[in-house]
């Protein structure tokens, strides 16, 4: 198509958005505990401000780094433009088609293949299984799993989940990318191979959000980046300039273990 | 299809939670997503609950032929059990003929409701990862557990016609009547699960409590007694448990090939359609939180 002599709207656009959730810091949370608590008259229930008035537009074909400390909204953020978690006020505008990378595995029953769940993922996401099918091939052979395909995934490493969740992220031709610390449970052939890929869907103008610690990954893949804190934008600018001014808050120097992941 | 959408410039429709291309995250206002859209994708994406359903079948291998068997012998021993229970607490006397078939009937839709609701229990909070990962109608979750109940039930039809063509009563076309309350009991299952479910995810130790609330709704349902012996101390029980309609009339249609009142239509009716619109507005209005609660 003729590409349209309007400006293009822009892909994702995130406008004024807050997330308020409430949620409890048990680990498993029961009815038993609830009532002993109740008794002493306790609840630990908590309002967790999570992202506080966040504005910003990505752009087709840029990638976004979000940086920031542990616990600074990233991953909530991503979540909200993915439609996981909706926004307690503001609005999210996504335009294309999305794909996510937000938590480690396709994982929805370890005791069945990772073939069955590869179509199980691409079937709640709103493919139709022929679609699923066409690219199970190429996701096969990519992930170069082999006979542990047809094996349960509990039998397989955290690499080979990361490996095989990735491979089925990127292989749904997805408009836009979001990444959620993917690449960190793989081994460095790995890193390199699914940092290709990520470029090139890049190259096609594809859209990409990426929340990573690896602040020299980010530098190297993304054109802009934000830094979170606390829930709000400290900064927005170039991958550069933005990670130069994240590692100059933190106040540690770009040793490497900074730059490497950890 | 897949080729990259090029979005009109035009407003759409701001109602387009996970299909499509163009969606628009808002606050939801009443607590509860559009329900049109929300139930348009809920049936798009159905074949994921087939899917899921089927596969945790394979996974668990109640689809090999010891599976099937299985299937069939669980409840059957079990009804058996509970015949000699009651055998023994009737003090050994003479029990009414019918009594074994009463007691098969009611017992595989029981267990059809109580799977459902177990199954429904676990479905979401062990669908984690995906919730983490994956916008989808999170309804479809207990709904494929239920879908796994109504194919472990399908199989023990087999022994009721069996059981049926044994009983001296004449077969009567009454028995169409079976299809229409089907729908009742799967209702009703639909609607606990989704209870279940939701409730599973706030207190984690729902799915252990559920097997003595289970028993007791078993012994307090006109499964192993007739409704018609409940002494009048406990004539309450009519009014308050949905049992009492559903399997009631279930038993009235299969077993004794009678159309249930006017009342019990109107009742089971009421029951079913009341649990899974409580259901669904329970589960839909807080399946948002899920994301942050697993």
């Amino acid at each position: 198509m003729p590409s349209v002599s309007k400006v293009q709207a822009p892909t994702i656009s995130v406008q004024d958005v807050s997330i308020t959730y409430r949620t409890t810091f048990e680990k498993r949370p029961t009815l038993r505990q609830t009532l002993i608590r109740a008794g002493r008259g306790e609840r630990l229930v908590r309002e967790v401000e999570a992202v506080k008035n966040v504005s910003f537009d990505v752009n087709r074909g840029s990638v976004l780094g979000i940086i920031g400390n542990n616990g600074a909204g990233k991953s909530t953020l991503v979540r909200a433009i993915a439609g996981i978690l909706p926004p307690t006020s503001g609005r999210i505008e996504v335009r294309g088609r999305v794909s996510t990378l937000l938590a480690l595995g396709v994982g929805f029953n370890a005791n069945l293949s990772g073939h069955e769940n590869v179509i199980l993922g691409g079937l709640a996401a709103g493919y139709s299984r022929s679609e699923i099918e066409e690219r199970f091939e190429e996701i096969a052979d990519w992930t170069e799993l082999g006979d542990f395909l047809e094996m349960p995934m509990r039998t397989y490493s955290s690499g080979m989940f990361s490996r095989l969740a990735f491979a089925v992220a990127i292989h749904m031709e997805p408009d836009i990318l979001l990444v959620d610390e993917a690449l960190s449970a793989g081994d460095a052939r790995f890193k390199t191979k699914a940092t290709a890929k990520m470029m090139e869907l890049v190259a096609q103008a594809r859209t990409m959000v990426f929340v990573s610690h690896a602040l020299s990954t980010v530098k190297d893949m993304c054109t802009d980046a934000i830094w979170l804190e606390k829930g709000q934008i400290m900064e927005r600018g170039t991958a550069e300039e933005v990670v130069d001014k994240y590692t100059t808050y933190v106040n540690v120097a770009q040793s490497s273990a900074t730059l490497e992941d950890v | 299809m897949f080729e990259t959408a090029v979005v009109p410039e035009s407003p759409q429709p701001e109602d387009d939670q996970f299909s499509g291309t163009h969606h628009v995250y808002q606050p939801f206002r009443a607590g509860l997503p559009q329900m049109g859209p929300y139930l348009r994708e809920l049936w798009r994406r159905r074949e994921f609950a087939v899917e899921a359903s089927r596969a945790s079948i394979r996974a668990t291998q109640a689809n090999t032929i010891f599976g099937q068997i299985w299937n069939i012998l669980n409840p059957l021993l079990l009804a058996c059990v509970y015949y000699f229970l009651v055998y023994i607490i009737r003090g050994g006397g003479r029990l009414k003929p019918e009594l074994f078939p009463h007691m098969l009937c009611g017992l595989f839709v029981f267990y059809l409701i109580s799977n459902s609701m177990s199954g429904g229990a676990t479905s979401v909070v062990s669908a984690g990862k995906m919730i983490m990962n994956t916008a989808f109608p999170r309804a479809l979750l207990p709904l494929s557990s239920v879908r796994t109940s109504v194919q472990q039930f399908l199989p023990t039809l087999v022994i009721l016609a069996i059981a049926l063509a044994l009983s001296p009563v004449k077969f009567s076309w009454t028995l169409v009547y079976a299809v229409p309350w089907f729908l009742f009991i799967v209702l009703f299952a639909a609607g606990m699960s989704l209870l279940m479910a939701t409730s599973q995810v706030y207190f984690r130790d729902t799915s252990s409590f559920l097997p003595y609330v289970m028993r007791i709704w078993l012994y307090t349902s006109p499964v192993l007694w007739f409704a018609d012996e409940v002494p009048s101390k406990l004539r309450p029980l009519e009014v308050v448990n949905p049992l009492f309609s559903i399997i009631g009339g279930w038993q009235e249609i299969i077993i004794e090939h009678r159309l249930p009142a006017v009342g019990t239509w109107l009742a089971a009716l009421a029951w079913s359609v009341g649990a899974l619109l409580l259901g669904g507005f329970v589960f839909i209005s807080r399946e948002r939180d899920f994301a942050v609660r697993l």
